[in-house]
């Protein structure tokens, strides 16, 4: 490893600091006892800001979660804390309007996180309540999840933005990284790919534009925006780095997450944050997870040299090993026993569902390999009636790797696929996913050439917004294949892959891919831009950009500044991409920054094209 | 400097000065007799009435206005009705109140601006006497009716008229009266004969000034200084009273023997102009007089001074500052004189000038006589003297080591902008105090007003203003009256104006254009709009005009949604539903937004959508999605007809028979759950076969197997699953006998042991091809059987031992 002393990260606790003074100017707008009513996804990213204690001092009642149902407040003073979305703000419409009914006044705010939009009024005003609620807005963008990773908390930009081509999110993400670059700024290289990459861009130079310039030292001085549609292969694929396994299995929500009995080994479960405070948890989150088991043994048997250390201590080394090192060394034991925990009982849900055969298959289709036998373990998949998810998981990637190549099996899985299995309901997420260009069905020969006709007039219009009708009418081409080839993302086969000392970001998929997204950001930064990636690009649909030198910023390559690298994901990342651009960072001498709209697996992924019908 | 001070009068302790501002440029045939005038202050503009009562048809009175220095800026015939009063807003626009309590709104080109009325009342009763004026608020009225009943007016542009109480005792106008602004409240003071009445909003109160003599039968004029603090009262016994506007102290009471007018009190130490017919007076505290032989004028009160404006000349009579007073006193020995002296004799290289240099410095006074003579420059109207102090000034400072040019440097700068608005040319005679009063911002809108845009632009480059609040603001002036041009094509403007504005901080074109829409010019402000950067500024105006597609496709440009939503509401509104959705279907952005918009809100709109737009497809997407919220079977079926037909159109058959399946599934579910109780409905086939397996109900299982057409293998699958999990492995042995297993017999063995049944899982090891056979052993665990294996199998054990290594690790 060629390491250069890496730059330091800027301190992300100040956007902490900043959330929790505007929530609490904003309730204070509201004098008086109050009840607050906050979205149930709200929850977590709230407690990162503000705990309950920091919310009662500012005369908050009672803390609801909203359930759309009705209400059971007695205060005469309603505070609502919410995401911009119309069936929340419908509910609220329907507890204001019960109030009036029953002849009861009271005063109701509305707090729209991170902005308010024009919809949401528009309810508001259908229901005839405009006048009786105030309403604000809390910009609170960023959520610092760890010293490297900060979350816009917003799960539906994807389904949103990618699959119904609703743009509403797009300046948010304008917003969010106005915020971040009025803070950490100003950025002097700013590259990206993807139309709401452009999209996002775009807003945020505008926001820049009308907003008042300070000159200021740099502390991030570049930033790499990419839209998730750019790269589905990879958060479709297992992930194996010990943080993305942890969320596979367990879910990590907003940094934290619960292991049950069966990890804690009682009864009960335990809420555990996951991030660089935890020293065990830092020590293995980036690592593959064969090697997990090896740390985690080692470090059991460094602790327990620690603990020896007292035999043999007289009385005042005693005293101070209690009172110095036995604290940290207790905390280090219960962590060390949960991820043990974690990763024996990770290990036995792994083995139970063939996740060997699983793994095998993937790389096959990543590989381009035996794709015969991946479709016929697809099917059994089906027909075993595993997981649906899975399922729909695995056929997305084998639409997506062989690009429909190998048609005649698609076709085949498409009659073997189970609507009567999973329900009817399903030929709506099938609708979404070949919308999203997930899932291509070869279309006869002569509906195509209409669609090439109909695309190639589009084409010629140059409204950006046709282009996005023409893609979900006309199933997108992945190329995945020829991407592989031109960018290498698979390693050869033929040599052993030493897990335990990567030598490049495939490591993170047990040596057999590397990345796209994470690829492409290293190319960029390699090549200071998008020469000699033309062919890369026209695979994936262009709209890529690089734009150098803002005014008053620092351009000398080598400065801290230049090597801090914010990536933004739209549309969410995954914690095996984060690991990547982690080792990227290390084997490079740059610090990578990831701001994403949310963090992202497959299962997520898949769910988000679910219709689910209440 | 006896030649300084010729023109100096002494009013007690003061000085009074009257100075020729310019000759007239104006070419009056009458005089000012028979006018209406109304000058504003500031050095603002002068409107003539001519006549006023004239009213016959043939021969309307001319309204004239001119500047301050005479120069005409409109005539025109007075059409309207007879006017009462003229009066400025602080707006430069001219206020023509008529008979009827109309109030027209002219600029000062004489364009109509708007007009509104002091109420209905007055229509009938007629305004007898009017006002205007200004205070904190704004410009305001005032008018007394015949009725003998005063309406205010605060503010013109934000009007609230106030009817004040009636005056006791009252009948027609009052003999005099005056508006008042005290404590942020505007009253008018009035005199009915010898009473005195304080009107404010809700009373009537009489009031009688101190040592006023008793002999007064009537109060005939009454005048307020420009500050509203001082009063003064003449009355008919000859008598001047003069105050404090409050009416509490009585400052002197002058007797004079004759009168005719009473105009305005001004300045510091509070003295009073009167004016008779050829006579004016300059009254102050002190019982002192001045008198100027004068031909009849016009007075106008400034903030520190009067101008007097006659049919030729303009002249401004103030009391003379302290500051130049002391200087040009004779024989003054103030630092300032001391230091004028030196640098007279300076320059006649005396060596005089350094005793005089030296008595200053020996006072260290040197500092002050700087200071001085900066002041005195800036009150000086002649730009000789005002360089000869400057120089003065300038020659102090280089014997001064820490003296701040600060004041130095404005004062020269103000008084080149001062001495540039001074010219005739264009006409704004202000005094260096009421430049400061004013401010520079204020300054520049007057010129914008008279269109002075070169001399503003150079004004605020060359007084350093921001951009903001300076160039780019006239040059939006600018455009705004540019566009108003009639005689230039749409073209030729938008080009003149995209030159001249280019891309200017603060300058914006949507409030061009706007402003051209106003002037009926729409084709103009579309082409406006076009240089506009900020694609979100031109949708409200677009939509003004009613360009609604235009608006949509700004409004998508600039990838704000928000304002997407605004147009699409607003057109919802607006145009007919078809017309709405072709409007949609040209713009995918909006379309997809309104979409799902109406997913939550507006579900039928939904539908039609898709129908205008023959989707097909997505019309039996949403049957599907509306399916479940059917509760009745029935209607849920019939949806889902309605789904099936549209998938055909679209002819997706797939999915069309994937819902004629779910249709099918429904209707047997039903009669299943009315037979049996089972609890079906709404499972999905899989969920349904398993679920009648573990019922047992093994006929009907087979039933949909068969006519459902299920895959074999799944089919397999699902029985024996369902098999091994009651532990029915008898008729798992049966069912692996019925026929040869589509799905092979390693998973009979895994499902087996699943249950630990190594026993049963045994039967099944011999069915199980060659090439699993291995697998099958494993998964037994029988390494017996393994040892006896062909050497080709052997390779594969040890394949799968590597595999099962690797597989612990991971």
């Amino acid at each position: 490893m060629s390491e250069r002393d890496s730059p330091e990260l800027p301190d992300f606790s100040v956007l902490k600091r900043l959330a929790r003074d505007q929530l609490i100017y904003l309730l204070e707008q509201l004098p008086g006892k109050k009840d607050l009513f906050i979205e149930a996804d709200l929850m977590s990213p709230l407690d990162r800001i503000a705990n309950v204690s920091t919310l009662k001092q500012h005369e908050v009642d009672k803390l609801y979660k909203v359930e759309y149902k009705p209400v059971v407040s007695t205060s005469d003073q309603l505070c609502f804390l919410i995401r911009p979305r119309i069936q929340t703000v419908k509910w609220v419409c329907d507890v204001v309007n019960a109030d009036k009914a029953a002849g009861k006044f009271k005063r109701y705010k509305i707090i729209f996180t991170p902005q308010k939009f024009y919809a949401c009024e528009t309810v508001l005003e259908e229901q005839g309540i405009f006048g009786d609620v105030s309403t604000d807005e809390w910009a609170f963008y960023l959520l610092p999840l760890d010293e490297d990773i900060i979350n816009l908390e917003l799960p539906e930009f994807f389904r949103d933005n990618f699959l119904e081509g609703d743009q509403r999110w797009v300046r948010t993400g304008g917003s969010a990284l106005h915020l971040f670059h009025s803070i950490y700024g100003p950025f002097s290289k700013v590259y990206g790919i993807g139309r709401c990459s452009k999209m996002v861009y775009e807003s945020w130079r505008e926001q820049v534009k009308e907003g008042e310039q300070k000159a200021r030292q740099a502390e991030v001085g570049t930033v790499f925006l990419i839209d998730r549609d750019v790269d589905f292969v990879t958060p479709l694929c297992s992930q194996v780095v010990y943080e993305g396994l942890v969320d596979d299995i367990f879910r990590i929500k907003c940094g934290c997450v619960e292991f049950g009995p069966d990890v804690t080994s009682s009864d009960k479960s335990i809420k555990v944050m996951l991030n660089s405070q935890d020293k065990v948890f830092n020590e293995i989150r980036n690592e593959h997870f064969s090697n997990v088991f090896g740390f985690l043994s080692q470090k059991a048997r460094n602790l327990q040299t620690a603990y020896d250390k007292r035999r043999g201590m007289d009385i005042k080394q005693m005293k101070t090993f209690v009172s110095e090192e036995l604290k940290g060394l207790k905390q280090e034991h219960r962590l060390l026993s949960l991820h043990i925990g974690a990763s024996e009982s990770m290990m036995k849900k792994k083995t139970k569902q063939d996740f060997q055969e699983l793994l095998k298959t993937e790389h096959s289709l990543l590989e381009g390999f035996e794709i015969r036998e991946c479709i016929s373990f697809i099917e059994e998949h089906i027909n075993r009636q595993v997981s649906m998810i899975e399922s729909l998981r695995l056929l997305c990637l084998l639409s997506l790797t062989e690009n429909g190549e190998s048609n005649q099996f698609s076709n085949n899985l498409n009659s073997a696929w189970p609507c009567q299995s999973y329900g009817v309901d399903h030929l709506l997420t099938f609708a979404n996913l070949k919308q999203l260009g997930l899932l291509v069905e070869q279309q006869p020969g002569e509906t195509l050439t209409v669609m090439e006709s109909k695309m190639g007039k589009l084409v010629n219009d140059k409204t950006a917004g046709k282009l996005t009708d023409a893609f979900s009418s006309l199933a997108k081409k992945s190329n995945f294949r020829a991407l592989s080839r031109r960018l290498s993302l698979v390693p050869k086969s033929d040599e052993e892959y030493d897990l335990r000392v990567p030598r490049d970001m495939a490591y993170i998929f047990s040596g057999a891919y590397i990345p796209l997204s994470c690829k492409l950001i290293e190319q960029v930064l390699e090549r200071d831009g998008w020469t000699g990636l033309e062919e890369v690009t026209r695979l994936l649909n262009g709209h890529e950009f690089a734009v150098t030198g803002s005014n008053g910023a620092d351009l000398r390559p080598q400065s801290d500044a230049q090597r801090i690298i914010l990536v933004m994901f739209l549309g969410g990342c995954t914690f095996s991409e984060i690991s990547a651009l982690r080792f990227l960072g290390r084997e490079r001498g740059y610090k990578f920054i990831v701001l994403t709209t949310a963090i992202t697996n497959s299962a997520r992924l898949i769910e988000a094209m679910l219709d689910n019908h209440v | 400097m006896a030649f300084i001070t010729a023109n100096w009068n002494p009013l007690g302790e003061a000085f009074y000065r009257k100075t020729e501002l310019y000759e007239m440029c104006w070419n009056l045939r009458d005089g000012l007799r028979d006018c209406l005038v109304a000058a504003a202050p500031y050095g603002g503009p002068i409107a003539l009435l001519r006549e006023p009562h004239r009213r016959s048809p043939s021969s309307r009175p001319q309204l004239e206005i001119y500047s301050a220095s005479g120069n005409s800026l409109a005539s025109f015939p007075w059409k309207s009705g007879p006017v009462v009063q003229l009066g400025w807003t602080v707006n430069d626009e001219l206020l023509c109140i008529q008979e009827d309590g109309t109030v027209l709104i002219y600029d000062l080109f004489g364009s109509f601006k708007r007009h509104f009325s002091m109420g209905q009342e007055v229509v009938q009763s007629q305004v007898l006497e009017a006002k205007v004026f200004h205070s904190p608020y704004g410009t305001g009225v005032a008018i007394v009716t015949g009725s003998s009943r005063f309406t205010l007016a605060t503010n013109i542009d934000d009007l609230k008229l106030r009817r004040l109480p009636e005056v006791p005792g009252l009948q027609g106008a009052p003999s005099c009266w005056a508006v008042l602004t005290q404590d942020r409240q505007t009253k008018v003071l009035l005199a009915n004969g010898a009473d005195l009445f304080i009107l404010d909003n809700t009373s009537c109160t009489a009031v009688s000034p101190p040592g006023l003599s008793p002999q007064v039968s009537s109060i005939v004029h009454m005048s307020v200084s420009f500050s509203y603090k001082y009063l003064a009262l003449f009355t008919d016994t000859g008598h001047l009273w003069t105050g404090s506007a409050h009416l509490q102290v009585s400052q002197s009471a002058l007797c004079l023997s004759s009168m005719w007018g009473c105009r305005r009190p001004k300045s510091q130490q509070p003295s009073v102009v009167l004016m008779w017919d050829r006579l004016l007076l300059v009254a102050g505290v002190c019982n002192d007089i001045i008198q100027y032989p004068h031909r009849p004028c016009v007075c106008v009160g400034e903030l520190d001074g009067v101008r007097v404006v006659s049919s030729s000349r303009q002249e401004l009579l103030q009391e003379v500052p302290l500051v130049c007073q002391e200087i040009f006193k004779i024989a003054s020995m103030a630092p300032g004189a001391l230091l004028l002296e030196a640098h007279r004799e300076y320059e006649k290289c005396s060596q005089k000038a350094d005793e005089y240099l030296r008595e200053i410095k020996e006072q260290s006074m040197l500092g002050e006589a700087v200071r001085q003579c900066v002041e005195a420059a800036g009150h000086e109207y002649d730009i000789q003297t005002q360089k000869t102090l400057l120089r003065a000034a300038s020659f102090g400072k280089c014997f001064l080591t820490d003296f701040s040019p600060d004041s130095f440097v404005a004062t020269c700068r103000e008084l080149r902008v001062l001495n540039a608005v001074r010219e005739a040319g264009v006409g704004l005679p202000l005094t260096h105090s009421q430049f400061k009063q004013m401010t520079v911002q204020v300054l520049i809108d007057r010129l914008v007003y008279r269109q002075f845009y070169p001399l503003a632009i150079e004004i605020c480059r060359y007084l350093k203003t921001p951009d903001y609040q300076g160039v780019s603001r006239v040059l939006k002036h600018w455009a705004s009256c540019k566009v108003q041009q009639k005689d230039l094509s749409d073209e030729a403007i938008a080009r003149a104006v995209c030159l001249k504005v280019g891309d200017s901080a603060g300058v914006s074109y949507s409030h061009i254009a706007a402003k051209a829409y106003e002037c009926g010019r729409t084709e103009l402000a579309i082409k406006l709009l076009d240089y506009e950067a900020r694609s979100g500024e031109q949708v409200p105006l677009l939509l003004k005009m009613k360009r609604s597609q235009l608006a949509l496709s700004k409004a998508v440009e600039s990838g704000d949604t928000d304002l997407v939503y605004t147009v699409v509401t607003y057109l919802k509104n607006e145009m007919n539903r078809g017309d709405f959705f072709m409007t949609l279907r040209n713009q995918p952005v909006a379309l997809s937004l309104y979409r799902q918009f109406c997913k939550l809100q507006e579900q039928d709109t939904l539908k039609d959508l898709y129908n205008q737009d023959d989707d097909h497809q997505e019309l039996a997407n949403y049957y599907v999605t509306a399916s479940y919220r059917e509760k009745r079977l029935e209607s849920r079926l019939s949806v889902l007809q309605s789904a099936v037909d549209e998938y055909n159109k679209a002819k997706n058959e797939f999915a069309a028979k994937a819902t004629e399946d779910e249709m099918r599934l429904l209707r047997f579910q039903r009669k299943l759950d009315d037979e049996k109780g089972a609890g079906l409905l709404g499972l999905s086939l899989q969920a349904t076969m398993e679920a009648l397996l573990a019922l047992g109900l093994h006929k009907q299982a087979e039933q949909l197997y068969r006519d459902f057409r299920v895959p074999d293998k799944r089919y397999w699958w699902l029985k024996l699953k369902s098999l091994a999990e009651k532990e029915e492995w008898e008729e798992l042995e049966k069912f692996s006998k019925s026929k040869k297993s589509p799905i092979g017999y390693l998973p009979f063995v895994e499902v087996c042991m699943k249950r630990h049944n190594k026993h049963e899982a045994k039967k099944y090891v011999s069915k199980v091809p060659p090439e699993q056979k291995v697998k099958a052993h494993l998964a037994v665990g029988d390494g017996a059987v393994l040892a006896r294996c062909s050497a080709s199998d052997r390779l594969l054990i040890d394949k799968l031992n590597r595999a099962r290594a690797t597989a612990t690790k991971k």
